[in-house]
């Protein structure tokens, strides 16, 4: 784990700490966790390495490099007995319950914590404390290592490069670690490539802390990182990522967005490549990335380029989508093929706006005024999330509606090794287009009656096509209908696409399952809890306890009948989700009157741990568990 | 072929008042596009909620009829996902100067090579006559129990202020002027406003047709009404901007022709600037084949469905091993 305020590098850290991990052939999960706050407030990376592919963090820290007090205050006892906290020198005589950026709330609990303990309130207090406990406290003296650099690189004012503390606490990690130095140099090198300038000197200040962590090293450190040799080719992403090159492979050409956290790291991103590579040289992509006013234009922006034939996306988390609500409304009605990214974070209203939870599942099921359909897809990892965004172009344009792709600041925010995503098998599916030689364009209908619920489509330009579009209650030709005959007729038209997708979409886009087909004890659940759950099923099947997961991961249309046919066996249904009263739960009694006998919950703004997952599903197991258990790990 | 007017008639009832200024606006609208010699499936028509909201389903031209106060987002994104297509966003004062305020002056920041047309009647028609933003302060119209507490917004003012490059006001029963301004609007390189003042013979009843013609006002020399408006292309008043020099000078005149009111209105074009570049330029400044191949004509896949576009290039560029 690495930690620090706000604006001393720690994304910077975290992702030359990941990205070096994998140059040695190690998988890597990370989490990123921040204040709503620009500088100065406690920020931090936990980061996993394993010679296996990961998906979640545990509860427990081994390493923990600190560049500030705060940090140690708030992690100290994650750490565990032999384990490293690596702390500036010029922070030992900190009186800790007098740091400003830390809360009332917080510190009345930590100074009942210090009492208890029998603790003084130094930093160096703490420390000689973690020590009993047989924690390795390494002291390092940076402003000595920064005024050394700077000594090297003839700068006379020490501020100018007081942030590269984050890369010298890199440094000193992979020292204690005795991990190949060339590994970071490389991982440096990447991340800073777009600014030659200052590559150089973080080299220097990473070779530096490497070498004094080295010369320094203590007994009894039981800690090494040996590479692993791989000839597979590998990626380091985070879901905004995923999300972003999956929408352009998949087709996206507009993308328009209102900055909020955590999705507007995804339309940069897109931004930043605007220009995009073909196959064939003779074609050309290029995305156009709108900020716009607000959410409300942001989503009728993207529809009024849909119209037009344009695979058009925004990307929210939820007072935006809130604000999106009348557009996606209009969207149903008008059978608009628009994609939502649905970023969700902690909730109600601001609620913890860079902090994880995932609140919005009816929203995203019952968001607009009346009926019509909608897909909701949620992702379950970075992966997924990549697979899900090309999917919801093809969903949004084969059925012709709006397709909410739920995905929540855990996986957003997150950082993940995988191997180079396979597209050989990716396809773009447009459904039924009408063009300018296909018959029927002379007096068009754009809402013909069909068998499906689905008519053909002309896009807006079409030569000698006319199509009309309406908010209000229309006709197939799209005009503004009051007729009662005709209002029964267009409901059941746009509804019946419903059966229309849950007759197509194949079963395995719909739901996944993992473990024992015939478990008794049958776990369901949606979006980023995936990771923690698979990993604490690891646990619980070495414990000999047979268990099955079922993930459901499109949640609108509902699929019943899979759903229905995974679970009837079961004995125990258990539900595992982020938020207060189990959304999942209700949808689920509600689609198949399958109660979820137990419901594993937490909406602390923090991610499951595989570590917490396990506890509380062994508790489930082993018959000690209430109906409901709310997990707490985080800070 | 070139079309007539009555070719750009749809076949849907016009359900709006007798004596109603949007019937002299829809009759404007389809000349105007006649003479532009522009054919229906280029044609887009973008409306809001209200009456004006309906004048889309009257034009046998593409139409989309979109939420209270939208217009212009879903316009933006029609234009540029295919900046082929003639955009004309139409919509109410209080769909586009109560409700979608935020979007006017922002789309003014785009300057997307577009028209926008404001049906400017003082009051909310589908709503029963409720005072709309362009209601002065003070009056009372018929169907609102107290008189107007707010002040009224000025158009033209507004427009000129949020970096429109072709502001304009017309009147809907001096049709043909009418007619002209808005195809000098669609011509304009860049986004246009056109204010449409509009008699609405059922709610307001203090701005009627009568008041614009100055019917209260008999000059005793010839017995003749004395028209509150007149056209500012008759006067030495001249909108164009013809260098970026003079631009500052032009705004801040426009804005003070657009303060007269009462008993002299002025119509016609305020202020005129093509010398700035559009949204679609700035957009080809970063994507220079974007004219060639816009968001709407690029093709996403091959035959079989196979994407049109390499990522190697962003796995490369997140690659570890």
């Amino acid at each position: 784990m690495v930690g620090g305020p706000q604006g001393s590098g720690i994304d910077v850290a975290a992702n030359i700490f990941g990205r070096a991990c994998g140059n040695g052939g190690l998988h890597v999960y990370g989490r990123r966790e921040y204040h709503s706050n620009i500088k100065g407030m406690h920020s931090y990376f936990h980061l996993r390495i394993s010679p296996e592919e990961i998906s979640a963090n545990v509860n427990d820290v081994d390493f923990l490099a600190a560049f500030d007090a705060e940090t140690i205050v708030r992690h100290l006892t994650e750490v565990v007995a032999g384990g490293v906290i690596i702390v500036d020198k010029g922070q030992v005589d900190t009186r800790v319950l007098d740091i400003p950026s830390m809360s009332h709330e917080f510190k009345s609990e930590f100074r009942k914590y210090l009492e208890k303990e029998k603790i003084n309130d130094s930093l160096g207090d703490l420390l000689a404390f973690a020590k009993k406990k047989n924690v390795h406290v390494f002291t390092v003296p940076y402003s000595e290592l920064v005024e050394e650099i700077g000594k090297k690189l003839r700068e006379e004012k020490i501020a100018r490069i007081s942030r590269i503390v984050n890369v010298l606490a890199i440094g000193i990690s992979f020292g204690l670690l005795g991990y190949e130095l060339e590994l970071v140099q490389r991982a440096v090198r990447d991340v800073f490539a777009e600014k030659p300038k200052i590559v150089e000197m973080n080299v220097l200040a990473l070779n530096l802390a490497y070498e004094y962590a080295r010369n320094n090293l203590p007994a009894g450190i039981n800690y090494s990182l040996p590479r692993i040799s791989t000839s597979e080719k590998r990626i380091f992403l985070s879901g905004n990522q995923a999300v972003a090159i999956g929408k352009v492979l998949g087709g996206c050409r507009i993308q328009t967005y209102y900055p909020i956290t955590p999705a507007a790291d995804e339309s940069e991103y897109i931004e930043a490549h605007e220009i995009l590579k073909t196959r064939n040289s003779g074609d050309k992509a290029g995305v156009i990335v709108l900020q716009t006013e607000d959410e409300i234009a942001a989503i009728t922006m993207a529809s009024g380029a849909a119209l037009t034939g344009v695979r058009a996306s925004t990307s929210t988390s939820g007072p935006g989508f809130s604000l999106m609500t009348e557009g996606l409304s209009w969207a149903g009605n008008n059978e608009v093929p628009v994609v939502i990214t649905y970023y969700q974070r902690g909730a109600p209203s601001t609620g913890l706006p860079t902090r994880h939870g995932q609140d919005d599942l009816r929203f995203a099921i019952h968001a607009g005024h009346g009926e019509f359909p909608r897909i909701v897809l949620a992702s379950g990892d970075i992966k997924e999330c990549f697979y899900d965004a090309i999917a919801a172009f093809n969903y949004a344009e084969q059925f012709q509606l709006p397709v909410i792709h739920l995905i929540d600041k855990a996986l957003a925010n997150s950082s993940q090794t995988f191997p180079f995503f396979d597209i050989n098998g990716v396809s773009i599916k447009r459904g039924n287009i009408l063009d300018e030689t296909s018959e029927g364009k002379e007096d068009y209908k754009r809402f013909a009656f069909t068998e499906s619920g689905i008519s053909p489509r002309a896009f807006i330009g079409t030569r000698n096509v006319i199509s009309w579009y309406t908010g209000d209650e229309h006709n197939e030709k799209g005009h503004i209908s009051e007729e009662a005959v005709n209002r029964t007729l267009m409901m059941e038209k746009r509804m019946k696409k419903l059966g229309t997708v849950a007759r197509e979409v194949p079963v395995e886009e719909k739901i996944n399952f993992f473990g024992d087909q015939n478990a008794e004890n049958v776990i369901v659940s949606w979006g980023s809890p995936k990771g923690a759950i698979l990993e604490a099923m690891k646990g619980l099947i070495s414990d000999g306890f047979k268990v099955g997961f079922l993930q459901i991961r499109m949640i609108e249309p509902f699929p019943r009948e899979y759903v229905i046919k995974k679970l009837e066996a079961a004995k125990k249904v258990i539900d595992v989700e982020m938020n207060f009263s189990g959304q999942l739960a209700g949808i689920l009694k509600e689609q198949t009157g399958i109660a979820a006998d137990f419901r594993i919950l937490k909406y602390n703004g923090r991610p499951m741990t595989s570590t917490e997952v396990y506890d509380a599903l062994k508790n489930v197991f082993i018959g000690q568990a209430p109906e409901r258990q709310v997990l707490t790990y985080g800070s | 072929m070139v079309l007539k007017w009555s070719d750009f008639k749809s076949d849907v009832f016009v359900d709006w008042c007798p004596g109603c200024g949007n019937h002299a606006i829809l009759a404007a609208l389809q000349m105007a596009l006649a003479e532009l010699g522009l054919e229906p499936h280029q044609i887009v028509l973008v409306s809001g909620i209200g009456c004006s909201g309906k004048v889309p389903h009257f034009v046998k031209a593409n139409g989309i009829h979109t939420l209270h106060g939208r217009t212009l987002p879903f316009a933006q994104g029609v234009k540029i996902a295919n900046p082929d297509l003639e955009v004309i966003a139409i919509g109410g004062d209080g769909d586009g100067l109560g409700i979608g305020v935020g979007h006017l002056v922002n789309a003014g920041r785009r300057n997307v090579d577009m028209t926008y047309l404001i049906h400017d009647n003082g009051v909310y028609g589908l709503t029963k006559g409720q005072a709309s933003p362009t209601l002065r302060l003070g009056l009372k119209v018929k169907a609102i129990p107290r008189p107007n507490i707010n002040e009224a917004i000025n158009p033209v003012m507004l427009a000129v202020s949020s970096g429109y490059t072709f502001v304009a006001r017309g009147y809907a029963f001096d049709t043909k002027h009418l007619k002209e301004i808005i195809k000098e609007a669609v011509r304009h390189k860049g986004l246009a406003l056109v204010d449409i003042l509009q008699p609405c013979p059922t709610y307001n009843d203090i701005n009627t047709k009568d008041w614009y013609a100055g019917s209260d006002r008999i000059d005793p020399e010839t017995g003749k009404p004395v028209p509150r408006l007149y056209r500012l292309e008759e006067t030495d008043y001249d909108p164009n901007v013809r260098n970026l020099n003079e631009d500052f000078d032009k705004k801040i005149e426009a804005m003070r022709k657009s303060q007269e009111w009462g008993n002299r209105i002025p119509i016609g074009i305020f202020y005129r600037n093509e010398l700035l570049p559009t949204f679609q330029d700035r957009i080809t400044r970063r994507i220079p084949f974007y004219r060639m191949y816009p968001p709407a004509k690029q093709k996403i896949s091959d035959e079989g469905g196979a994407p049109s576009v390499d990522v190697t290039e962003f796995f490369d560029e997140l690659r570890i091993t």
